[in-house]
């Protein structure tokens, strides 16, 4: 296993010694594509997962506040996830909850249900520059990624935390994008993000997020505890905890409908 | 085999009664949630008829939710009961069971028992199509509130979209403000002496079926009903000495369409109506459309403007005949997201009658302070100058609420 593993990582660093090398015949924008894929590939197959997630909001003079969410999703071949985001704090809008099936061309379907009036309202899902919960992160940055929603741009290698790090731009294809290219570090062993930084409509850095304590689940899929967002232009950050990850406990379609919608806790 | 099958069914049906109630007892996830809230009502000018009280109107309320649920989820138990105390109206001090009941989940298909609500529509404005539950008018005007139903509904998920089937046992009677109340027409409607149609009364039991269904950027709902009209029939009788406004409650049937659709973003929305009683029978629709900017002006704020326009097949009401309150009458609204960390949000909103002098304006706002509390003010203006319209009896009626809401 840990010799299959050595050989794996041997023969990719190969490969790109031979692409850097012949870069004549490899274009950046290839050798992007191609990385970005391997990450895409790297973390397929997990089929279903949930995760508990805590939200930390802070302002530039220091307030905090919380946002509490369970996170469910499932993996649809051929398809973007379908997803379903469960609000438990702030308390006035516990049981408020989001469904999404996203897709990796054109518009996303959402639903969002509002406990109170026991309504549940379909959404444009073209708001993907807006603050979620009012944090830093964007409904676009909490979205599946899947590879066609951008175009590719290798940047070269860093070093970062300590690990060789490949930079690729990737370009939203979408142009109701808040961003007009975000750079991401991805480790060259395991293709972890370790770092993204955002760059806005007029080209300026705006946010960056960097992802810490990587844990692996079922001895392949890497997730991060920890994500902080810090916005460089307004002072103020969003960090994320994660917890409870569990992957393929037995999730189906049913647990992703309009019913279950309104019934989810 | 099929033997054994059958007995283990069995088996596992009469097992699953006392199951479910100690089940029940050691809960999986038992969860105490709910709201307190003081509202403050001030009204703009004194009272217009004699009996109600002046300007101010203080309440306090509390809606406490329980919560249960066992087997991984599919099993629930929701119980919501809910209580205001009103400082004038007796009416207004009102308890009810919001919400008691049962729900079991399986793969394709949903049991739901006990008391409950259910919403269905896409309008803001009015809530044509939206008919299971029997609107508490003390609460607010605006029809939103709603008493609990109690219901047994099995849900069906297919591939071309979700049967919903309920058999409604028992009615409840719209609530209505006393002689103190303001709010209310020059003469009081009698919460007492309400007469049916159907010789069941308030035990009729009603029916209804409906499919929603979602086609890419379409969704949508259609339903038949048929039972009690959830409209009372409101006329002048003799109590005694006095003249109080008499409830009565027909029986209908009602077919309801609701669409919504995405364009971009657009949202065009649209619900219609045809209700059939022994007294008539109409077509009413809400139509309009909702259109977003998002991040205005390069900041975090969302801008939704919102139009919706009303029609009904009665027309506008005369001396001889009530008609309909919304037959041709424009909305016009805007509302305001501030995608902050207080989820700031303001609503205002215009309507119109197009047919006589009578229009209404509106403001909603609120915001989150701190992590549990939230504060909301709303202001309605009333102005009418034709005695036809509903509005009319209201035009004294100007305010401005102050809701501070405790979730715990």
């Amino acid at each position: 296993m840990k010799t299959n593993k050595s050989i794996t990582t041997l023969l990719a660093t190969i490969a790109f010694t031979f692409i850097s090398a012949s870069s004549s015949a490899v274009t950046p924008q290839e050798q992007g594509l191609a990385i970005s894929k391997e990450a895409k590939k790297r973390d397929l197959g997990w089929v279903d997962s949930s995760a508990d997630m805590l939200m930390l909001l802070r302002n530039k003079q220091g307030q905090e506040s919380i946002r509490e969410i369970k996170i469910k999703s499932l993996e649809i071949d051929n398809d973007g996830d379908k997803s379903l985001t469960i609000f438990n704090k702030p308390r006035d809008v516990k049981g408020t909850a989001f469904l999404s099936f996203s897709h990796p061309v054109g518009a996303d379907d959402q639903w969002l249900y509002l406990p109170a009036l026991k309504r549940v309202k379909r959404i444009s899902s073209r708001n993907k520059s807006g603050p979620f919960m009012g944090s830093e992160y964007a409904f676009e940055d909490l979205s599946s990624f899947e590879i066609e929603k951008y175009t590719y741009k290798y940047l070269g290698e860093e070093k970062l935390n300590g690990l060789n790090s490949f930079m690729v731009e990737q370009i939203p294809v979408d142009e109701n994008s808040g961003y007009t290219r975000r750079i991401v570090w991805l480790d060259d062993q395991e293709y972890r993000i370790q770092k993204i930084d955002f760059y806005d409509r007029k080209n300026s850095l705006l946010k960056t997020l960097t992802y810490v304590d990587y844990k692996q689940y079922l001895n392949k899929y890497w997730r991060a505890n920890s994500m902080q967002m810090i916005n460089h232009q307004n002072g103020k950050s969003t960090e994320l905890k994660w917890e409870n990850y569990a992957f393929k406990s037995g999730l189906k379609e049913s647990d992703f409908n309009r019913n279950s919608l309104k019934r989810v806790r | 085999m099929q033997v054994k099958k059958l007995l283990k069914g069995l088996t596992v049906t009469s097992l699953l009664i006392p199951s479910l109630l100690s089940k029940s007892l050691q809960a999986n996830e038992f969860e105490l949630s709910g709201k307190i809230a003081v509202e403050q009502r001030q009204f703009f000018k004194s009272n217009e008829y004699e009996g109600q009280f002046k300007r101010s109107q203080a309440s306090i309320f509390i809606e406490p939710e329980l919560y249960w649920n066992w087997n991984d989820g599919s099993d629930s138990l929701t119980f919501k009961p809910f209580y205001r105390l009103d400082e004038h109206d007796d009416e207004r001090s009102h308890g009810d069971i919001r919400e008691f009941s049962y729900i079991h989940a399986s793969d394709d298909w949903e049991l739901r028992a006990g008391i409950r609500k259910e919403f269905w529509g896409v309008t803001e404005f009015q809530h044509l199509v939206d008919v299971i539950n029997q609107t508490d008018s003390v609460e607010d005007i605006d029809g939103e509130d709603k008493l609990g139903q109690l219901m047994l509904n099995l849900s069906l998920v297919r591939d071309w979209g979700i049967i919903d089937l309920y058999v409604l046992p028992g009615f409840r009677e719209r609530t209505f403000g006393d002689e103190k109340s303001r709010l209310r027409a020059p003469i009081v409607i009698d919460n007492d002496n309400i007469e049916y149609e159907s010789s069941a009364e308030e035990q009729h039991v009603d029916l209804v079926a409906r499919w929603s269904h979602s086609l890419g950027d379409i969704d949508f709902g259609t339903y038949w009903f048929h039972g009690t009209n959830r409209d009372p029939i409101i006329s002048p009788s003799q109590q005694g000495e006095e003249i109080v406004l008499q409830q009565y409650y027909s029986q209908m049937d009602q077919f309801g369409l609701d669409i919504q659709m995405i364009v971009d973003d657009w949202l065009w929305k649209f619900e219609t109506i045809y209700r059939d009683t022994k007294f008539e029978n109409f077509w009413a629709t809400q139509s309009g459309f909702e259109y977003s900017f998002i991040g205005v002006f390069d900041s975090a704020i969302d801008v939704g403007l919102l139009m919706e326009y009303s029609w009904d097949s009665r027309g506008e009401g005369n001396v001889n005949e009530a008609g309909a309150n919304f037959q041709n009458d424009v909305f016009l609204g805007s509302r305001l997201a501030f995608n902050d960390m207080q989820s700031s949000e303001v609503l205002v909103g215009f309507s119109s009658d197009l047919d006589h002098n009578a229009v209404s304006f509106l403001v909603e706002a609120n915001r989150r302070i701190g992590e549990n509390f939230k504060a909301s003010l709303d202001i309605r203006l009333f102005q009418s100058t034709n005695p036809i319209d509903q509005l009319y009896s209201l035009k004294n009626d100007d305010h401005a609420q102050l809701t501070i809401e405790w979730y715990y």
